[in-house]
């Protein structure tokens, strides 16, 4: 029955992705030809979605420690102590490949996946979040992959029952080829009970959990690691569709399963399905792993060892059992309605062997397999530096409100309640903090401990200058949790980028990680997982580089959560930190006058340090009413969005009459923060910023229903607000409701 | 209050729902499988959570309406027990013939999670007595089919009866049929039974029962059962 198996050439070896050297390096690894099987299960481990061979080398830069820290990069999330014995499980993955293909089931496993990820660990998901990049507005496959991509995330999430809390939403015509899909999942454990992928104890038993393997996603990983050119469509067989259901009883059964301590090792079968899981457990314990693949729930019948090994078929799980706990484990599946069959053995030959209907099909070191894949020094040049922009050179016909206007009714500035109404973000009767804030908050349990999260990067920084952009994601991460008041724990990086085989790509990669890393450094946020999507690429053509930092932090107590909205009239507005006017790479420089040069604002991250720091104590102590960053747009617009929230206006001044208006109101000057305080407060929050060393200046006042600027027509919120609302439901051709 | 959630395969919002009523009557309810053949006996009230029963691959609550719990949930129901199925819980009530019409795709078909105004239109029932009438108040909604529907006669019939419990409004405490956010006919919402014992909801009051994550405008709904139960 077994149809004959193709012949190993050259040609073969260059379809599996493998270059002619790695095709080299396999040969003196085994000492033979390898079967096709082999080729297969190589081609998987070997990619670059799966062995990280142009990344590796600077990700070991990362800081990945500190005291609360209870697992790094490396396992399937990271794991953070939150204290009163429970930690948090989180990890970004992208999904861009798959949802530019087919948006909707694109984005929908790519939240299935990372859900899968923090489960595995013995967490609950407890929240849910994305950062999504599209095209420019006007290609012709924007608007189809915006409603793909959201259909297929709000699909999922829903489904499963886990909030999508935040995210972010931005277009650029860099991404009309290649769109981003950055899924995030945070979950909730036991912090002493939290499981691994190493398998431990020879001769248990290995088994298959969850549905059924099919044809579907077979070479996934190999097309995610390849540039798109004119065949992207063709590759829509490589995606995978998802089942939500399945995937909300696979999570009951395997917490049920954890808890009756069955579990000896764990991991989910995401990119590369069995190939990748059983290599990781082997290797990780330094075990061997023998599997037989007639025991594989198959949904197709005639699967070949080949396609069992490399379908991704989504819902699955790999695990050890405990001894004698077979037949328990078995009864918690059937009850959920899944598969449960036992598809291998742990051994102490370090062996990676694979058997169908009776025959070997491959026979390898397990070890070799991950620790041996290739590792690159890819030559990178640096991103040649750009020249700050003097704002007294700029030609500027527009008024400020105009400018205001047009700003919060572009498309990454305006409203994404069209987006994040399709989720259900209220699910678990945690979410203290709403989507449309700095950070989402969800309450623990029953608090009143509360959970910050945010996905921030500005990709024009990065693509400007990649060091300081890399810097300024993590800070704005870091940033936005602060602004709610909470303490920033940890981060989980997404880096998209290009084609790393060119020297300009992989420098913006090289740039992008020192600049992480010092960041994460000086704010002692450490990395604790990540994932490296690279080819993102059309026809020659490359994404800007765009380093998702996904950021967690604590609050002890979320009822002292703080929120941007303006809360009463009458109440002074402060900005904390250094305005200079910085225009390089602003959004005022983008989106009004249709450029994008000069350098991007500089991240201090000292006085970063400092005045977050100081932030954080205003809140707890009660001092301030409303916070909100400053981040891309500037002051105006982040005052525009403390009105919009409230309903609020305010009259402001302008205190430095030497600096251009544009330059002082837009400019995106970094480590800002307005705040509100009440009369009584004010020579306090003074004080208190004066003692730490961060310049405070007063804003203005809130009160009224529109922003008074001296000396230009009156805003009115109101009107502000339609702008602010419209362009994305008339985008999607929905209409207003 | 002795209470029991219902637990289909696909079920989410049943830990919602179980803290809502722990939280306000103080009593943790039984968490019920759907295999199973019986309510815990002395079972008061019976809740239908939301979620996607089975994946709702097929119509939304139909393979729900037909699980072994469900004939223990019609003998509650017919002896005059009280039955509350939010969400999933009114398509599986539909679907199992304890209310009448049907709950289709969204008139814009997509999914909407957000705030809605809704107008209790009568507090003389065991759901709604610590309401005033005609109380507008603001419960979360989070589905993609919850657009009530069903023929003329059925409607009128629901109308003439004062059946229609809750209704969704606009701002002004006005009903817009034209406007409503999922198209549900007439602006239905939420409908009981002849008896007044079964309510089908579409909207989330367990989500608004906590001032830490919210509005707590649902909590007068699951105080209103408490009462209802300590008169009986």
């Amino acid at each position: 029955m077994t149809p004959s198996e193709p012949k190993i050439t050259p040609e073969l070896v260059a379809e599996h992705g493998l270059k002619p050297d790695e095709y080299e390096r396999i040969l003196k690894l085994i000492g033979r030809e390898p079967s096709f099987t082999e080729l297969g299960i190589f081609s998987a481990m070997w990619n670059e979605h799966c062995s990280y061979k142009s990344s590796r080398l600077h990700l070991r830069g990362l800081p990945t420690k500190a005291p609360w820290v209870i697992q790094g990069p490396g396992e399937n999330a990271g794991v953070i102590d939150i204290g009163d014995g429970k930690a948090a499980v989180f990890k970004m993955e992208s999904h861009n490949h798959p949802s530019y293909i087919e948006p909707h089931q694109g984005a929908a496993t790519g939240v299935g996946g990372i859900l899968r990820d923090v489960f595995t660990m013995g967490a609950r998901p407890i929240a849910s979040l994305n950062a999504l990049r599209f095209g420019d507005p006007k290609h012709p496959r924007t608007r189809h992959l915006v409603g793909g991509v959201v259909s297929g995330i709000g699909s999922y999430g829903n489904s499963f029952g886990v909030p999508t809390v935040g995210g972010q939403v931005g277009f650029h015509t860099r991404y009309d080829g290649n769109c981003l899909v950055n899924a995030m999942a945070v979950g909730l454990a036991d912090a002493d009970k939290i499981f691994y992928a190493k398998a431990t104890g020879i001769g248990l038993p290995v088994v298959y959990l969850g549905s059924k393997t099919g044809r579907d996603g077979i070479h996934g990983a190999t097309m995610a690691s390849a540039s798109f050119g004119e065949d992207a469509e063709e590759k829509r067989p490589t995606v995978q569709v998802g089942d939500p259901f399945a995937e909300k009883l696979l999570l009951e059964a395997c917490l049920e399963i954890m808890e009756a301590g069955c579990v000896v090792a764990i991991q989910d079968m995401g990119a590369a399905g069995l190939t990748s899981s059983a290599v990781e457990m082997g290797a990780k314990g330094g075990l061997g792993i023998e599997l037989d693949l007639d025991n594989v729930p198959c949904r197709e019948e005639g699967m070949s060892a080949y396609e069992m090994m490399l379908s991704e078929s989504q819902e699955r799980m790999l695990m050890v059992l405990a001894p004698g706990k077979e037949e328990q484990a078995e009864a918690i599946f059937r009850k959920w309605g899944l598969d449960f069959a036992i598809v291998g053995r742990t051994t102490d030959t370090l062996r990676f062997i694979v058997r169908h209907k009776g025959e070997v099909k491959a026979d390898l070191p397990i070890k070799e397999l991950g620790d041996e894949a290739p590792l690159y020094d890819r030559p990178w040049v640096e991103t040649p530096r750009q020249v700050p922009i003097d704002p007294a050179s700029l030609d500027i016909t527009a008024t400020l409100p105009g400018a205001l206007e047009r700003l919060i009714g572009s498309p990454d500035f305006a409203s994404k309640r069209w987006v994040w109404e399709q989720y259900d973000h209220l699910i678990l009767n945690n979410t203290a903090q709403r989507p449309g804030g700095d950070a989402a908050v969800v309450r623990v349990e029953d608090g009143p401990k509360g959970l910050a999260m945010t996905c921030d990067v500005t990709p024009r920084y990065c693509e400007a200058d990649p060091f300081e952009g890399g810097k300024q994601a993590v800070a704005e991460a870091w940033r936005n949790l602060t602004a709610v008041g909470a303490r920033p724990l940890a981060l989980t990086d997404n880096l998209n980028f290009g084609n790393p085989e060119k020297p300009e790509i992989m420098g913006q990669l090289v740039g992008c990680l020192r600049g992480i890393g010092a960041a994460a450094k000086e704010l002692e946020f450490p990395v604790v997982s990540g994932n490296v999507s690279l080819y993102n690429e059309t026809n020659g053509r490359g994404i800007l580089p765009t380093p998702t930092i996904g950021g967690v932090g604590v609050l002890d107590d979320i009822a002292k959560m703080a929120t941007l909205d303006f809360k009463a009239n009458g109440e002074t507005i402060l900005v904390l930190g250094v305005t200079t006017g910085w225009l390089g790479q602003s959004a005022f420089l983008s989106e009004i006058l249709d450029r994008e040069d000069g350098a991007p604002p500089p991240v201090d991250l000292a006085l970063e340090r400092r005045t977050g720091d100081l932030v954080r104590t205003l809140i707890a102590d009660g001092l301030v009413t409303a916070v909100h960053d400053v981040s891309d747009g500037g002051l105006l617009v982040a005052l525009a969005e403390m009105a919009l929230a409230s309903g609020i206006g305010a009259s402001l001044a302008i205190p430095s009459p030497e600096m251009n208006p544009f330059a002082y109101w837009f400019g995106e000057d970094q480590a800002r923060y307005i705040v509100t305080v009440e009369g009584s407060a004010k020579a306090l929050v003074l004080r208190r910023a004066e003692m730490a060393g961060v310049s405070i200046a007063k804003l203005g006042t809130t009160g009224g229903d529109r922003l008074n600027i001296p000396g230009e027509r009156p805003i009115v919120i109101d009107a502000l607000r339609e702008r602010h609302e419209a362009w994305l439901p008339i985008y999607m051709g929905a209409g207003l409701m | 209050m002795k209470s029991a959630v219902l637990v289909f395969p696909g079920s989410n919002r049943e830990r919602d729902a179980a803290r809502a009523l722990e939280r306000v009557s103080g009593v943790k309810p039984a968490m019920v499988w759907h295999a199973d053949t019986a309510l815990p006996a002395g079972t008061d009230l019976v809740v239908l959570p939301g979620g996607f029963s089975y994946g709702d691959y097929l119509r939304c609550g139909a393979i729900a309406a037909r699980a072994p719990i469900m004939d223990a949930v019609r003998a509650h129901a017919a002896r005059g027990g009280l039955v509350l199925g939010i969400c999933n819980g009114f398509q599986i009530l539909c679907e199992s013939g304890l209310l009448p019409g049907v709950l289709v795709r969204n008139a814009r078909l997509r999914f909407i999670c957000r705030e809605a105004l809704l107008k209790v239109e009568r507090n003389d029932t065991p759901f709604t007595r610590r309401y005033a009438r005609g109380a507008i108040v603001r419960y979360p909604v989070a589905h993609g089919e919850g657009n009530y529907t069903a023929d003329a006669a059925t409607l009128k019939r629901l109308e003439d009866e004062g059946r229609v419990l809750f209704r969704y409004v606009m701002p002004d405490g006005r009903r817009d049929d034209a406007q409503v956010l999922n198209g549900a006919a007439n602006s239905i919402a939420g409908i009981v039974s002849e008896k007044l014992n079964v309510l089908g909801l579409m909207p989330h009051p367990e989500n608004h029962v906590d001032p830490l994550v919210g509005p707590t405008d649902g909590r007068a709904l699951f105080e209103s059962l408490v009462g209802a139960l300590e008169k009986a």
